[in-house]
């Protein structure tokens, strides 16, 4: 069997809150594979954004194993991290984090404009390439204020997948999105999924990890279950959606 | 990261708050446009004070009588009125470098001519005043020294006389018009040279011979001035020593005694007055940087300010695989092109503003190059200094807190 692009071993996460310590993590092993699309569960607070962020190297574990891609995490300087962000890893957020006043292109361009190889031709090029994958190529010269939650979430989407990383980290990508959009967006993470792209998805609501194809259950920093899921096609459930949800707006707006 | 990605990040974040961007800019706007203006007004009088002075001719020299003599009592020698015509005949007769010289005498009075009056002031010289003073003619001709050894009762104008003695427009040559009753007859007219810089009309002037104004106005038997022209600019120094040396002797002056008299080139007037004028434009310049200087506080904070606001976009940006360099770099390259931009557009007005003020005074226009380029340099190093602490501020964030930031 191929290595695994994710790998940790008994990662462990204690915040220092004043005297007290608080332990997120507790001693966390799994695997992920090329191709998984793995979802994350458990209630508030057991734990999942903080390994998530230990994963996208925004935060280091205090003890434990990590590999991504064979290169062992914990030997890395914080520019080396930054890198690996950079090359490796496609983020997505629950509130979007898209730059105001500036359009869909440019926001998907931004992970490349700290990439040094990346010519300004090709970053433009690839932008576009995947502002097409999330179906937006209509929207590209669209401010954030002009478009809605769900096409909101799809830039920052294309903006993950433009570097073509290892694995795309979503946290709670959904939360901010009604049950239709939601869907929408699964259904879009779906067709990645089968397009070959690696997963890990967080969330804390079964209905959207149904739509993943493995799922890793945490509760208080422990790993409680993890097991294959039978995958719900997320096209599926769009349709079989009731026909008056049609009549209430589709997508929440934000602004953001 | 490349340079250029950097100038567009940059770049992105300023247009995306226009207004914000130009409100930092004003304090380095004004600051600017006040050092450029300031410089440049001082250069301008600068020029225009030197010109005054050159055209008066930058060879002449002037010998006057020291009123301040020190010690109280005059030593030995009759010669309490310190100049007279027998100095004027040794500088003539034993100085190299002089070229001309004329004793100068001058009085002041009522002009009268007829039923119209002018108090003015006569000055007495010999045939070689009008050169050394460089007048020109406009009509009629100077006097000669046929006139001044037979202290003729003549004269010759400027046109600030003719006006008021003749404002009916007749012709003035020829004319006789008295001096504290004495009757001069008009020979010549100057032509004008305008105002100085100090504001003096330098066309209210009557000229005589000077025995005319010694013997017929004053009755003395002193000269207030001597007058002279050294051969060339170069040895105005050298002349000026020489008559000081020919001077100390004629007046039986010991060593280490002071002179009774005092020699002014116009090269020393220049540097005096450049050194006035100099000392001026430094602390106009001084109080302007103030401004400037204010003008980079501003920059800081309203990046300080912008940092906090912008919390949440550093962490976006950090999670994206920007390093703390990147970000450093992001806002010293944002508050510089602040400065920069703002630098410009101050410098601009400076200009503008300075070819105003000299254009309604009358001055030369100039601008000074090394103030454009210095401002130029103290407006990049104000983005970076200014910058540095938000800068450093903002490449401190955790990216984590950052992208929680609400
Ligand atoms: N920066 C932090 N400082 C202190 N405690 C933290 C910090 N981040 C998370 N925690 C704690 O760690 C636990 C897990 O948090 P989190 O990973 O955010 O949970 P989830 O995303 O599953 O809701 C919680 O008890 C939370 O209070
Ligand atoms: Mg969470």
């Amino acid at each position: 069997m191929a290595d695994p692009i994710l790998k940790i071993e008994n990662l462990t996460r204690v915040f220092k809150v004043g005297s007290e310590s608080v332990h997120a993590l507790k001693g966390i092993s799994f695997d992920v594979f090329k191709g998984e699309f793995v979802s994350i569960m458990g209630t508030s607070g057991s734990g999942k954004s903080t390994l998530l962020n230990i994963l996208g190297c925004l935060d280091r574990p205090t003890s434990g194993e990590y590999y991504i891609d064979n290169i062992a995490i914990k030997d890395l300087s914080k520019n080396e991290s930054s890198i690996i962000r950079n090359r490796k890893i496609g983020f997505v957020f629950q509130s979007y984090n898209l730059l105001s006043r500036t359009n869909a292109l440019e926001n998907v361009e931004l992970p490349l404009l700290y990439n040094n190889t990346v010519s300004s031709k090709e970053r433009k090029e690839r932008a576009i390439e995947a502002l097409k994958q999330v179906g937006l190529e209509n929207r590209m010269d669209h401010m954030p204020n002009q478009l809605s939650g769900g096409q909101q979430q799809r830039v920052a989407i294309a903006r993950a997948l433009v570097n073509d990383p290892v694995i795309v980290l979503a946290d709670e990508a959904t939360g901010n999105l009604d049950t239709r959009t939601s869907y929408e967006i699964m259904s879009l993470f779906q067709k990645l999924h089968s397009e070959g792209k690696t997963i890990a998805f967080v969330t804390h609501e079964p209905d959207i990890a149904n739509f993943t194809s493995r799922t890793i259950m945490l509760r208080d920093g422990r790993i409680i279950k993890d097991e294959a899921v039978q995958t719900k096609s997320a096209q599926e459930a769009l349709s079989n959606l009731p026909v008056e949800s049609d009549d209430i707006p589709e997508e929440k707006r934000t602004d953001n | 990261m490349n340079f250029y990605n950097l100038l567009k990040i940059a770049y992105n974040a300023l247009i995306r708050n226009k207004t914000r961007a130009l409100l930092t800019m004003l304090g380095i706007i004004i600051g600017i446009a006040a050092v450029i203006t300031m410089v440049s007004l001082g250069q301008s009088s600068t020029i225009s004070i030197n010109d005054q002075i050159s055209s008066m001719g930058t060879n002449m020299i002037m010998v006057m009588r020291n009123n301040q003599r020190s010690g109280g009592v005059s030593i030995g020698s009759a010669n309490v009125r310190s100049l007279t015509e027998s100095d004027v005949d040794a500088i003539r007769e034993k100085a190299q470098y002089i070229d001309l010289i004329s004793p100068v005498v001058t009085a002041s009075g009522q002009l009268i001519n007829g039923s119209n009056n002018w108090p003015s002031s006569i000055q007495g010289g010999n045939e070689e005043f009008f050169e050394i003073r460089k007048y020109e003619l406009e009509s009629g001709t100077f006097f000669t020294s046929e006139d001044v050894r037979a202290s003729a009762k003549v004269c010759v104008i400027g046109q600030t006389i003719v006006e008021n003695l003749f404002p009916g427009g007749e012709n003035p040559i020829g004319k006789t018009i008295r001096f504290n009753k004495i009757p001069l007859k008009i020979i010549g007219i100057l032509a004008s040279k305008g105002q100085n810089q100090m504001g003096q009309d330098q066309d209210d002037v009557v000229i005589a011979p000077y025995t005319t104004v010694q013997k017929r106005i004053l009755a003395i038997n002193y000269i207030h001035m001597i007058n002279l022209s050294a051969q060339s600019e170069d040895v105005a120094e050298d002349a000026a020593d020489e008559i000081t040396e020919i001077l100390r002797i004629q007046h039986k002056i010991k060593q280490g005694e002071d002179d009774d008299f005092r020699v002014r080139t116009q090269q020393e007037m220049l540097e005096t007055m450049s050194s006035i004028t100099g000392f001026l434009t430094i602390l106009l310049a001084a109080i302007a940087s103030i401004s400037m200087l204010v003008g980079g506080i501003g920059i800081m904070n309203i990046m300080y300010v912008t940092v906090t606001e912008r919390t949440k976009e550093i962490g976006l940006r950090m999670s994206i695989g920007a390093q703390n360099r990147d970000i450093l770099l992001q806002f010293l390259t944002e508050s510089t092109i602040l400065s920069l931009i703002g630098g410009i557009i101050g410098i601009i007005m400076g200009i503008g503003l300075s070819y105003g003020i000299t254009y309604f005074l009358n001055w030369p226009f100039v601008v000074s190059v090394n103030a454009v380029l210095i401002s130029f340099a103290v407006c990049a190093a104000i983005g970076i200094f200014f910058g540095w602490y938000p800068a450093k501020k903002a490449a401190a964030l955790d990216p984590i807190t950052a992208l929680r930031y609400e």
